[in-house]
């Protein structure tokens, strides 16, 4: 079936919370309201305020509670409205959630989902724009995932819910409206696990969430201009498929990391070095290229907004110059 | 109703017992850390005994507990065992977490005790959510939470009492006011000096306590903890006491006087309960002698098990807190090659 990306995070919740009741969703605005992205519309509906939980502007003590109910067995989802705002849960996910198992010697394990949307386009400036996944990347102890499609987002989500680890679930509110083939029965996709979306042999373009598809874009363009180029969308940042990323170099030889982050100290740089330090390394004809976003916060001029992430035309442009040098 | 006098002797016994543990494995601790022969900082609750001693056993079986980095005396007021805590401490494999956490990080779930965190107020919004789990178990558990008065103007902890108060949860917010966070008295730190009228501002119904007093400590949570059942809401106490000691090894305490440290010393829980016991009859000096040795002995026994422990390197190796850690398996890297393959 067709669906819309939002859609599928929602029936993904809404068969967990079928399933299982010890899942919860807890976040601002997201019972009668459906969440600002429409994202839990109509689950309070269904599931009552007892299993949806509207919280107040408390990002830090809700997302800390989620930890509490995780370490006592139950299931929670947070969602945080903007991941900008992840900024005032940074102390629940970082400082207890990724340790609670280590420091506990495995006493305890934190089944715990943080769902938030990243990214900009929406004309909401510097404040509720951003793509903050580097802040948890260095965390042991956290698993981030990243889908870019209606059917990875619902498969994923499946299986961070069901993981006995916190999950960063991060998506990008630029996806919500877009629509993609998704199976009719439940179904989960392991965390850890790329996805090449589009096999070709002159260069890869590693990318995840929203830029995946910008990549598919210019993939379409290179092919128009004779370069085959072979997508490779992450899904999971951590744990990382360097194996996926390295096999695709190796056989390329080119490589572009395209990402909606501002370009320096991002997550880019991690896949690059994963290039750099396997064999992959000696198979390549070029340097590889980091291609991020803009070094600003990101503007609220429309005109400006555009130009923040890499677009299809400029990795077209990259790309081309890589492989015809 | 004062519930502590209603205990039979051999109970108000085990009560002052737990003070005298708690008191002497950390003087203990304190004498190995000074010889550097545990490493790391610790935090002691030297003074403070009567506020772990006496709220724990006025828990149920149930209830779940959550402490602080001053969380020693909380740990064996659980039930926890003076070796397990004693081997955490010097890193040990055998310890209560593996030596993963340390003295700040004391989680022992068969006694209920989720632990403590090094951030200050980190875990009042967790104890939150962990009563609302334990609520939607229906037997009647609550969570309770130590924390300080520095803690108390963390905003996490105010958000916290908000979330208690709207979502009802079934915890009890006990504030261990020692009147200093580090070297920042309460006094000149906390704006309107009043913590209770803090909780009360939220709905949430609050009582200040002599925190000296174990026969306080005990009545007062044995009633709070029946009201927060009752209601399925929580409660909050500020529990007044003073820590004797420095905030951890390397505090000189020079934001306080000698004189006030003398004044507080009279006031020390164990003395007074000791004090109490003997004139009410309750006990006989000589059974508390015999209990304070029986305790000497115990940790005695608990620091030559790890003596010989650390010279046997019974410490968990990597491999296994890489398995703990839930981490994947580092990416392989290539071998190094002068030239293209
Ligand atoms: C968020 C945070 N800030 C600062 C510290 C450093 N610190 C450790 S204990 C402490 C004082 C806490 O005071 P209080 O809550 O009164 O507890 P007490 O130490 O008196 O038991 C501070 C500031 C910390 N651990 N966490
Ligand atoms: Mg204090």
């Amino acid at each position: 079936m067709n669906i819309s990306y939002s859609q599928a995070i929602r029936d993904g919740l809404r068969e967990a919370l079928m399933e299982d009741e010890s899942v919860v969703l807890i976040g601002e605005d997201i019972g009668l309201y459906g969440g600002s992205f429409g994202v839990t519309r109509g689950l309070i509906e269904e599931f009552s305020s007892d299993r949806i939980i509207d919280a107040p502007i408390s990002e830090t003590a809700f997302t800390g509670a989620a930890v509490g109910m995780a370490i006592m067995g139950m299931r929670p989802i947070v969602e945080i409205m903007f991941g900008d705002f992840t900024t005032l849960a940074l102390d629940p996910i970082i400082n207890h959630a990724a340790k609670y198992p280590f420091m506990s010697g495995g006493q305890v394990s934190v089944p715990l989902v943080v769902r938030t949307p990243f990214g900009s386009g929406t004309g909401a400036a510097a404040q509720h724009s951003q793509t903050l996944e580097s802040l948890f990347l260095n965390t042991p102890g956290l698993k981030i995932v990243s889908p870019a499609t209606p059917c990875d987002a619902k498969g994923l989500l499946r299986s961070a819910i069901a993981d006995d680890e916190p999950v960063m679930f991060f998506e990008n509110k630029l996806l919500y409206r877009q629509m993609g083939e998704v199976p009719q029965s439940p179904y989960s996709i392991p965390i850890g696990i790329a996805q090449t979306m589009r096999e070709g042999s002159d260069i890869t373009l590693i990318s995840w969430s929203r830029m995946a598809l910008v990549c598919m874009q210019a993939a379409e363009l290179l092919s128009g201009a004779g370069i085959s180029a072979e997508v490779i969308d992450l899904r999971s940042l951590r744990p990382l498929d360097t194996q996926a990323i390295c096999d695709s170099v190796k056989k390329t030889s080119r490589a572009i990391i395209a990402y909606e982050a501002p370009e320096f100290g991002a997550f880019g740089g991690e896949i690059s070095a994963a290039i750099m330090e396997s064999e992959a390394f000696y198979y390549l004809d070029q340097p590889v290229r980091r291609m991020g976003g803009a070094e600003m916060p990101v503007p609220y001029s429309p005109s400006l907004e555009k130009q923040v992430a890499p677009t299809a035309e400029q990795i077209y442009l990259a790309a081309s110059q890589m492989v015809r040098n | 109703m004062n519930y502590y006098e209603l205990l039979p002797n051999s109970s108000k016994k085990s009560l002052y017992r737990l003070m005298v543990l708690s008191r002497k494995f950390e003087l203990k601790v304190d004498e190995l850390y000074m010889k550097g022969m545990v490493h790391g900082t610790t935090h002691l609750g030297i003074g403070q005994e009567a506020n772990h001693a006496g709220a724990s056993p006025a828990l149920s079986e149930l209830d779940w507990i959550f402490t602080s980095h001053r969380g020693h005396g909380h740990f064996l007021a659980k039930g926890g065992s003076a070796y397990s805590l004693m081997a955490e401490l010097f890193g040990l494999e055998s310890g209560i977490n593996k030596g993963l956490g340390g003295s700040m990080h004391l989680t022992d779930t068969a006694n209920r005790n989720m632990g403590a965190s090094g951030i200050v107020a980190g875990d009042i919004p967790i104890a939150v959510g962990a009563a609302l789990a334990l609520k939607r178990q229906k037997q009647g558990a609550i969570a309770t939470v130590f924390f300080g008065d520095g803690a108390c103007n963390q905003g996490m902890a105010l958000e916290a009492f908000n979330l208690a108060s709207i979502w009802e949860a079934p915890v009890l917010f006990f504030c261990e006011n020692n009147q200093y966070a580090i070297s920042s008295a309460y006094n000149d730190f906390a704006g309107g000096q009043d913590f209770p009228l803090r909780a009360k501002s939220f709905g949430i119904p609050s009582k200040k306590i002599d925190g000296n007093d174990i026969s306080e400590v005990y009545s007062s949570v044995m009633a709070a903890s029946e009201y927060i059942r009752e209601n399925n809401s929580p409660y909050f106490i500020e529990s007044l006491t003073y820590r004797q000691v420095g905030h951890s090894k390397s505090d000189q305490r020079k934001y306080r006087s000698r004189q006030e440290e003398a004044m507080w010393a009279e006031k020390c829980p164990i003395a007074r309960n000791r004090a109490y016991l003997t004139s009410c009859l309750a006990a006989s000096a000589d059974e508390l002698d015999a209990i304070d040795s029986e305790i000497d002995a115990e940790i005695d026994r608990a620091l030559q098990s790890c003596i010989s422990e650390m010279q046997a390197g019974g410490f968990l190796n990597m491999h296994d807190a890489m398995k703990l850690a839930g981490s994947e398996k580092p990416a392989q890297k290539a071998p190094l090659a002068k030239s293209k393959l």
